[in-house]
């Protein structure tokens, strides 16, 4: 389906509607504190649209998502620091890169199959950071440190920190229209049939080693911008920081709370999720067990709705199915 | 020259209690088709069990593995009761999700207590020589008992009738139903049994490294890296499988830093599963 024709659609205008919203109402009321809370609502919604590219569409987990994000910011930042690039120029390396980096791996470790290649995403989690923290030009487990002038360019601190949430609002956009642009093309089907039976799609022309590597490809770079805006806006990187096990452990959690495989229910959820982490985290009693309320939530959805809020709306409101993807 | 052998002799000693985890995980694995991603948090937890009852209450350390094994494996029973019931005979994704948001609960909980500082138990035995090199006796003890453990997983598997259940049920589930065998509870106890051998092999790797909370994800690692040398669901193999890791790194720790050791077994078992799917040591029927 090319661009124009899904323009048609009504499902294209929620999208737009949502970013609108995002973009204008902490801008218009000019509420910082709202516009934190709905920048980590964003980053939560590009993680996770891009792991449910994964997880929903062709039917692999990646426990190791966060490598993306992590390299992503790992890449911008060293270019920004020592080569003084352009904050532009270096996300863009570094959403480039990741991708050729997943295709490149892709391609060997997809060759494992189903809850192999589950298990081989946990350990590149593992060698990624082992590697970030042996690699001197970036720091080590130190990190690196960029200047408060880093964001001169962008207007000074007060101004740069709305435009990196303009740009990360983005990339959320981008990544739900990546999402919908797969799902609705010829790709996106021969990924849901390798979701659905690997060796029928085998049997039936997908290529499908092929695929899954472009897909883990795919959704490696939004995330990889992602980790870039993120650590450029933080202006500090490191290694336990860049490949926090919990962020993607929270991105399956969302992507799986939303309903796999949707682009609505990952959005969803993941907005969901944020505001109930904003919740606990200033909660006193809760603090400290963040993971395992995300680990209850996981287990309760795996068990008893494996569909997710999708899958509960399109049950209980079966036409809401041709509008929502 | 003598300093490499030396290491790698260790390494092999070490590799026994290394395949002694493996087989707690592919005994699960080989009888259910479920990935128990707890593997690595019940072996934390066997460390904090010898922590608690040698350090806290001062047992003397060996005293901590028959307490460590009942306690790993009533954990393993509620595991199968909680997570894993539901999810036999689903697609193995399912129940990679359901262990690991357990295992999410169990980290979360334990680095709410104890945070992440690291804990050590001292052990004191004589070792024994050989030249300018000395092998601690807790590596010697540790490697024996893991072997012996081992040993009796495979006199349980092949010579009672619970054992040889287990492999019916493993072999077939239903015809094992048709004969008669209580095919449910022959599956809590399998996932009872892998979850206390992974907790005492923890308990005994805790009598050699210090360890921290979050240890766990290193050794599930390593495991997992020992179940693809060795075969899936073959205990016997996995042991193998921990002694040719052991083997490993005791040949290369004399040249490589210690934090590129779990990469380079990363990429082993990546090389391993595409080499040989159906694992090094393995041949047909092993259960």
């Amino acid at each position: 389906m090319s661009l124009l024709r899904l323009t048609r659609r009504p499902f294209f205008w929620i999208i737009a509607l949502v970013i609108a919203i995002f973009v204008l109402v902490p801008w218009l009321g000019n509420d910082v504190q709202l516009r934190e809370s709905l920048l980590l609502a964003a980053l939560y919604i590009t993680l996770a649209s891009n792991l449910n590219l994964m997880l929903g569409y062709a039917g692999y987990i990646n426990f190791g998502s966060i490598v993306f994000f992590g390299l992503g910011g790992y890449i911008c930042v060293w270019l920004v620091n020592s080569y003084n690039w352009p904050l532009s120029a270096s996300l863009l390396t570094a959403g480039v890169g990741v991708s050729a980096l997943a295709l490149f791996f892709g391609l060997g470790i997809l060759r494992l199959r189903g809850a192999f290649f589950a298990l081989s995403t946990i350990g590149i989690v593992e060698a990624v950071q082992a590697f970030a923290e042996n690699f001197t030009p970036w720091g080590g487990s130190a990190g690196v440190y960029l200047s408060s002038s880093i964001f001169a360019p962008l207007g000074g601190p007060a101004r740069a920190l709305w435009v990196l949430y303009f740009m990360m609002v983005g990339v959320m956009g981008l990544s739900l229209y990546l999402s919908y642009a797969i799902k609705s093309s010829k790709f996106g089907l021969g990924l849901l049939a390798i979701g659905q039976n690997e060796d029928a799609a085998a049997i039936l022309g997908v290529p499908t080693p092929l695929y899954k590597a472009m897909v883990y490809s795919a959704s490696a770079f939004l995330p990889a911008i992602a980790g870039g805006l993120y650590f450029f806006k933080s202006a500090f990187i490191q290694p336990s920081d860049a490949f926090d096990l919990s962020l993607s452990t929270e991105a399956l959690v969302v992507a799986m709370l939303g309903g796999q495989g949707t682009v609505t229910g990952v959005a969803l959820g993941a907005y969901l999720y944020e505001e109930l982490r904003g919740y606990l985290l200033t909660s006193q009693t809760f603090s400290n067990f963040q993971l395992v309320i995300a680990g209850a939530l996981l287990l309760l959805i795996v068990l008893f709705f494996p569909g997710g809020l999708m899958g509960f709306i399109y049950s209980r409101f079966p036409r809401t199915q041709k509008v929502l993807e | 020259m003598l300093g490499v052998l030396a290491s790698i002799i260790d390494g092999v000693l070490v590799g026994l209690v290394y395949g002694l985890a493996a087989m707690g995980l592919t005994l699960i694995w080989g009888v259910m088709d479920v990935i128990n991603l707890t593997h690595g948090t019940m072996i934390v937890a066997g460390m904090f069990g010898l922590y608690g009852l040698a350090t806290a209450l001062g047992a003397p350390p060996y005293l901590a593995l028959p307490p460590v094994l009942i306690g790993g494996f009533l954990a393993g029973v509620a595991l199968y009761w909680v997570a894993v019931h539901r999810m036999v005979g689903r697609p193995p994704l399912m129940s990679l999700l359901s262990t690991f948001s357990i295992n999410l609960m169990l980290v979360g909980i334990g680095t709410g207590i104890w945070g992440t500082a690291l804990f050590n138990v001292d052990v004191s035995l004589p070792g024994i020589s050989m030249g300018r090199y000395t092998f601690p006796g807790a590596h010697i003890l540790a490697a024996i008992l893991a072997a012996v453990i081992a040993a009796s997983l495979y006199v349980f598997l092949h010579r009672t009738r619970l054992g040889k259940a287990v492999r019916a049920v493993a072999d077939n589930r239903e015809a094992a139903e048709l004969v008669g065998i209580p095919t449910t509870r022959v599956l809590a106890i399998t996932v009872g049994c892998g979850v206390a051998l992974a907790a005492v092999s923890g308990m005994l790797i805790g009598t050699l490294f210090p360890f921290t909370i979050l240890s766990g994800d290193g050794y599930q690692l390593k495991s997992f890296v020992v179940t693809v040398l060795g075969g899936f669901g073959n205990p016997l193999g996995a042991l193998m499988g921990g002694v040719a890791l052991g083997l490993l790194e005791g040949a290369i720790t004399p040249f490589v830093p210690v934090s590129w050791t779990l990469v380079i077994e990363f990429v082993l078992f990546v090389l391993v599963l595409i080499a040989f799917p159906g694992g090094v040591f393995s041949r047909r029927g092993a259960m």
